[in-house]
């Protein structure tokens, strides 16, 4: 119920409604609940609205990590 | 799309199950890990998360799905509504929650007008499109689905489109982690929070469990390394005899959560006592709109209560939303229960603990 996605805003309609895309398919989604989205940005979307904007700093620390791991284990 | 897969690499969650091996042998005891999201449970069963794991780490499955906390009554009310000839629009969930006699998949096979939706915002164009029509959205969520949904309501105001309501039963996580944390029957050790309740509400909310009862609580993304590495969180705390709030989910959940939705709610709901299915009525526990807003009260506008549903009594679903027992241990559990004839709703929403158990784990336990 509560799954939602990171998609990349593409397009800026006006201030409620904009347009995201995921793996090449474009949505059209509400922005409302988001403080000045620009496009570019990746927005997490639940049932049609964007719910909060995902931090890419930090997603890609994320990833930096878990890279680290597979590798640390890879060694052992 | 990387900040998908990339959260999904088996390398990373080997290590990671590496982690949760050697620190629950330092543990020497069995510990209780409740999630309370439905779609961590889903994820659970569907990535095999449970046979990663040393068998002194148990996780329940707590009341994370909001379809299956709805109580009977509710949709009892949402029938009645449809047989009066109004129209309801609906998450398609609810399709086949149990109410006290019939379900909305019943109702709509009589002849009942209900639309299924994606968001909330597919009700809205089905009002615009159909002025003559009464609409009734069947609000129900936790805190991430309050937000469009009221985002919806807010955008229908605007545009005055009036012939649309909602059946409220939104409900908030905090409360029933308290109710859930106090119970003696329940014993938990730790909880995994919700990824996107906490990018509405914040991690910090979560800071008056740690507060009562010294549990760690380790918020978690829905994507398999974020889960096993979340219970890594965990383990550590509580190797380390440490309480506190820890956000593993830090590139979406911020610590005082979407400040925008928060004020959104405020402005149109306010909080009420809720009944949850399995648990009972919880004060404080949901959301009912203000007086401001009482004539997109489907309730008042229609002039229909919700009352207490009657549920199966060999059902024991309430325990499985409390984690008391798995879902297997119940007498119907896929015997006079399946997700093709669900008695109990965790059976009913794909998301439910049961139905997660039926679809994936049904040979672990």
């Amino acid at each position: 119920m509560c799954l939602a996605v990171p998609m990349k805003l593409v397009e800026k309609e006006n201030d409620e409604n904009g347009i995201a895309e995921l793996e090449g398919v474009r949505h059209v989604v509400n922005i409302s609940l988001i403080d000045q989205p620009e496009v570019g940005d990746y927005l997490i979307i639940h049932a049609g609205f964007a719910i909060e904007r995902l931090d890419q700093e930090e997603a890609e620390k994320r990833l930096r990590l878990f890279e680290d791991m597979a590798r640390n284990l890879a060694r052992e | 799309m990387k900040y998908i897969d990339g959260f999904r690499e088996p390398k990373a969650a080997q290590a990671a199950a590496e982690e949760i091996k050697v620190l629950a042998q330092r543990l020497e005891r069995e510990v209780r890990i409740m999630e309370v999201c439905g779609s961590h449970t889903m994820a659970i069963a569907r990535c095999g998360i449970r046979t990663l794991l040393p068998p002194n780490v148990l996780l329940l499955s707590g009341p994370g799905c909001p379809v299956c906390v709805t109580d009977g009554g509710y949709i009892d009310t949402a029938c009645e509504l449809a047989r009066r000839g109004i129209c309801l629009a609906t998450f398609g969930d609810m399709m086949k929650v149990p109410g006290s006699e019939c379900d909305l998949s019943q109702i709509r096979a009589e002849g009942g007008v209900i639309q299924v939706c994606y968001s909330p915002l597919d009700a809205l164009e089905y009002a615009r499109a159909h002025p003559e029509k009464e609409i009734v959205f069947l609000a129900i969520g936790f805190e991430t689905t309050t937000a469009p949904v009221i985002g919806m309501l807010h955008a229908a105001i605007t545009q005055g489109i009036g012939n649309i309501s909602l059946l409220t039963a939104f409900k908030i996580i905090p409360p029933a982690m308290v109710v859930l944390a106090s119970d003696p029957a329940v014993q938990i050790n730790a909880f995994l929070c919700p990824a996107h309740v906490s990018a509405i509400i914040g991690a910090a909310a979560y800071q008056v469990l740690v507060d009562r009862f010294a549990l760690p609580c380790v918020v978690a993304g829905f994507e398999p390394l974020d889960i096993i590495y979340g219970l890594c969180g965990i383990l550590r705390q509580l190797v380390h005899k440490t309480a506190q709030v820890e956000n593993q989910y830090n590139r979406v959940v911020r610590a005082g959560g979407n400040k925008r939705a928060q004020a959104l709610i405020a402005e149109f709901l306010k909080p009420v006592d809720a009944s949850w299915r399995g648990i009972g009525l919880l004060q404080g526990s949901g959301m009912g709109l203000g007086e401001k807003y009482a004539e997109f009260d489907a309730e008042i506008r229609h002039g229909v209560q919700i009352e207490l549903g009657r549920p199966n009594l060999a059902c024991r679903c309430g325990d499985v939303l409390k984690g008391v027992i798995n879902p297997p241990q119940c007498a119907l559990f896929g015997k006079g229960c399946t997700p093709q004839h669900p008695v109990g709703p965790c059976m009913v929403s794909s998301e439910g603990s049961c139905a997660a158990f039926y679809k994936y784990s049904r040979s672990v336990l």
